[in-house]
């Protein structure tokens, strides 16, 4: 078995397509799709399961063993819906956006990297990448909601780019703030650099007395760049129906949907590489039960990265469930008068850190 | 090179090229757009329909236009006997049937002169307040669902599930009673009964404080309606306003205390008003806070009432019921003080009918919107949706 996917992966590798390594590239996106798809699958389960069970319910119980295929069953049922464009609506933006949309929030996987072996593109501008190409987003949105010809899909999508936008400064510095401390932009690097035989000890987070600052505001702007709540006005549903995503139906919408929990995944990766060691093992050794060691490899790796991801996820889905939603103006306060103006704090304290303090 | 000025879109400065129109420059000028928000939106509560103009996201103005729950009540009733005008109440205020159907008893009571027992006035008003805080709850949730909140909603309802089951067990249905007769009540209550309401009180004095950490004193919450919405107390009374509305303007009224009917009078309890600390007098948040006080006051209603029942010996709950309802001629004006305010009944009756002749419904709800459009004004949308929430309108009541 091991040596027939060996021979299946080399013989893959050597696929050239006009010149161009494309099985290379083939070889590094699978995985990276599975791990996507999963994540995203059972990040949808687990916010209907989480908030079902902060609301005194059940949530889906019927397809599978305790629902556990509701969201295949949902992806199937979306797939067979019949494809809607509005006679009004401007065509090709309505069936771009989506996919502007979805691309651009899985083309930040690329740079994730998800254990010692294994990183889709060791980039040594990664988390830079990481940063703009999320930004393609916002593109995506405006065409979904310009396309639309709705007034609400209108509404959703200035609120949307105006929120990401915003929200995009303070994020940027508190995540560069990260990387003084580490020095470098590679992911693969940062996480390396996190590595150590105390644990949790060797991470970011507790690598100045200043660190859960970015933390802490990389955490709650990147909560308003994934339009999650309390800051999800861009689909406030109580205000603009569905905001840009009004019009859509069938697979499109499942686009949309898949692409905004596909962010969600990938704001919650990029938080845990920055702060919390990526791969890392959160655990110590000690003395002689070396814990650390017992807990780290490839396979290791991608179990942690990827619970860190989900632990994010499951702190995002509490804060849904748990929160109202901001005003646009408290929105925009918040990023401009709050966020930002300590995101600058923390920079220049953690630039001193780093400076004067070995 | 010419100008041209498009309506509202700014000039336009055109060149003509043989006999090509180019435009060199546009200078561009905002225009207003006409969003209609409703009828079927999720925070209109129904089928309410907003035109509203609007200059970015600041409403300009905002026109309620009504009548898409129109099911012809008054006239209705002028085609059926007394007691069957009671199953039509309830389909006004379907989240407060049992008060609509006792708003609706007191005034043919009161057109009748007749004497009703003790015990079936305790019930009613158990059955009313009971049903008092089931309608505030979903008032409470369904303002939470428009500020973004989703689990306040689903808690309340959790617990509005057990009145509905209280209800249920005495009327028989779960919104639409028919339960409290001109004369008296369909059925006694079960035996039991009260012990299981006392066991919900109990149950519920925690629940409602829960609700009020998750929601009331939730930092955005608070942020979202403070001050938003504010309607001074005269403009207020100018405009009809009633129950929580009114007395979220600072206006100490309550028609179980400054019009009393039923055993009101007997019962001790107090009509809450929002003291300026809390919240800005008259905004968004006092209504809210006024109808969160309020569940806790009908507690303490039932709670009193419960210890002063009299007994269910040789007790009938049909025995005042008159055989057949034919009024001296005469006109009749009677209200209750319902969830959303003062349900009034105005009914004429020629003396030789077993109809009325005219049966008007005054509906609170419809009177609290008619503000809309003064509260509304100069508003960013998210705020509009957290006036019309605070105002909890049931469509069924607006449009009758």
């Amino acid at each position: 078995m091991g040596n027939s996917l060996n021979a299946w992966s080399e013989a893959l590798a050597g696929f050239y397509l006009f010149g161009l390594p494309l099985g290379l590239v083939i070889i590094a996106a699978i995985p990276l799709v599975f791990i996507a798809l999963y994540s995203l699958t059972y990040g949808v389960y687990g916010e209907r399961k989480i908030s079902a069970f902060m609301q005194d319910r059940l949530g889906p119980m019927e397809v599978g063993k305790w629902g556990i295929l509701q969201t295949i069953a949902d992806i199937l049922k979306l797939l067979q819906k019949e494809d809607i464009v509005p006679t009004s609506a401007d065509k090709f933006l309505f069936v771009v956006g989506p996919g502007i949309l979805f691309v651009g929030s899985f083309l930040a996987f690329a740079v994730l990297p998800f254990s010692p072996a294994f990183i889709g593109a060791s980039l040594n501008v990664g988390l830079f990448y990481a940063i703009g190409i999320v930004a393609i987003e916002v593109v995506g949105i405006l065409a979904a909601g310009w396309g639309s010809n709705n007034k609400w899909s209108l509404y959703g999508a200035v609120r949307s780019v105006a929120q990401i936008v915003s929200y995009e400064i303070p994020a940027a510095i508190a995540l560069l703030c990260g990387a003084m401390m580490a020095g470098t932009l590679d992911m693969q690097k940062i996480t390396m650099l996190q590595s150590g035989t105390y644990g949790f000890a060797h991470f970011y987070l507790f690598h100045s007395p200043i660190a859960w600052l970015p933390f802490l505001i990389y955490f709650i702007a990147s909560l308003a760049e994934v339009n999650r709540a309390p800051f999800d006005i861009p689909e406030a549903e109580s205000e603009l129906v569905a905001g840009y995503f009004t019009e859509y139906s069938g697979m499109k919408f499942a686009v949309i949907f898949l692409a905004e929990y596909g962010s969600m995944f990938m704001v919650s990766a990029i938080i845990s590489i920055v702060f919390l060691g990526g791969w890392n093992s959160p655990l110590p050794n000690l003395g002689a039960i070396a814990l650390n060691d017992w807990t780290t490899g490839p396979v290791w790796g991608a179990f942690w990265i990827i619970s860190k991801g989900f632990f994010f996820i499951f702190v995002q889905m509490w804060l849904r469930w748990t929160l109202p939603r901001l005003r646009v103006d408290q929105l925009m306060y918040l990023c401009w008068k709050v966020l930002t103006p300590f995101a600058f704090v923390s920079f220049v304290l953690t630039a001193i850190w780093e400076i004067y303090i070995p | 090179m010419q100008e041209l000025d498009t309506a509202g879109l700014g000039s336009v400065r055109v060149t003509r090229q043989s006999d090509k129109v180019v435009i060199i420059e546009k200078d561009l000028a905002t225009e207003q757009m006409v969003l209609a928000m409703g009828p079927q939106h999720p925070s209109t509560h129904g089928v309410l329909k907003l035109e509203c103009l609007t200059d970015g996201e600041v409403i300009t103005e905002a026109e309620p236009c009504l009548g898409y729950l129109h099911r012809c009540f008054e006239k209705c009733c002028e085609n059926v006997d007394y007691p069957a005008v009671v199953p039509y109440t309830d389909r006004l205020d379907y989240l407060a049937g049992m008060n609509s159907e006792f708003a609706y008893a007191i005034t043919v009571e009161k057109l009748l002169d007749i004497e009703i027992p003790r015990r079936v006035e305790f019930i009613r008003v158990i059955v009313a307040e009971l049903n008092r805080i089931a309608s505030h709850l979903v008032a409470i949730g369904t303002y939470g669902i428009d500020l973004g909140a989703f689990t306040p909603f689903l808690f309340c309802f959790r617990d509005r599930e057990i009145i509905l089951g209280l209800l249920e067990w005495a009327s028989g249905a779960r919104m639409l009673y028919n339960y409290i007769w001109v004369g008296g009540l369909a059925y006694d209550v079960p035996a039991d009964f009260l012990t299981r309401v006392k066991e919900f009180v109990n149950y519920f004095r925690p629940k409602a404080l829960e609700l009020c950490n998750l929601l009331t004193e939730n930092e955005i919450f608070v942020k979202r309606t403070w001050g938003i919405g504010i309607m001074p107390a005269d403009v207020a009374i100018n405009y009809g306003w009633s129950g929580p509305m009114l007395r979220g303007s600072g206006v100490k009224w309550d028609l179980r205390r400054n019009d009393p009917y039923s055993i009101y009078p007997e019962l001790d309890f107090k009509v809450p008003v929002p003291d300026g600390k809390h919240s800005v007098i008259g905004d968004c948040l006092s209504r809210h806070l006024v109808r969160a006080w309020e569940m806790d006051e009908s507690l303490k209603i039932i709670e009193q009432c419960i210890d002063k029942m009299p007994s269910a010996e040789g007790f009938n709950s049909r025995s005042a019921i008159p055989k057949r309802i034919r009024p001296k001629a005469g006109e009749v004006y009677g209200r209750a003080e319902n969830p959303r305010g003062e349900l009034g009944f105005y009914i004429e009756s020629d003396g030789k009918s077993t109809k009325p002749l005219r049966c008007k419904a005054r509906s609170s709800c419809f009177v609290n919107l008619s503000a809309m459009k003064d509260l509304s004004k100069g508003q960013l949308i998210p705020d509009l949706v957290a006036i019309i929430g605070s105002i909890d309108i049931v469509l069924g009541e607006v449009d009758r």
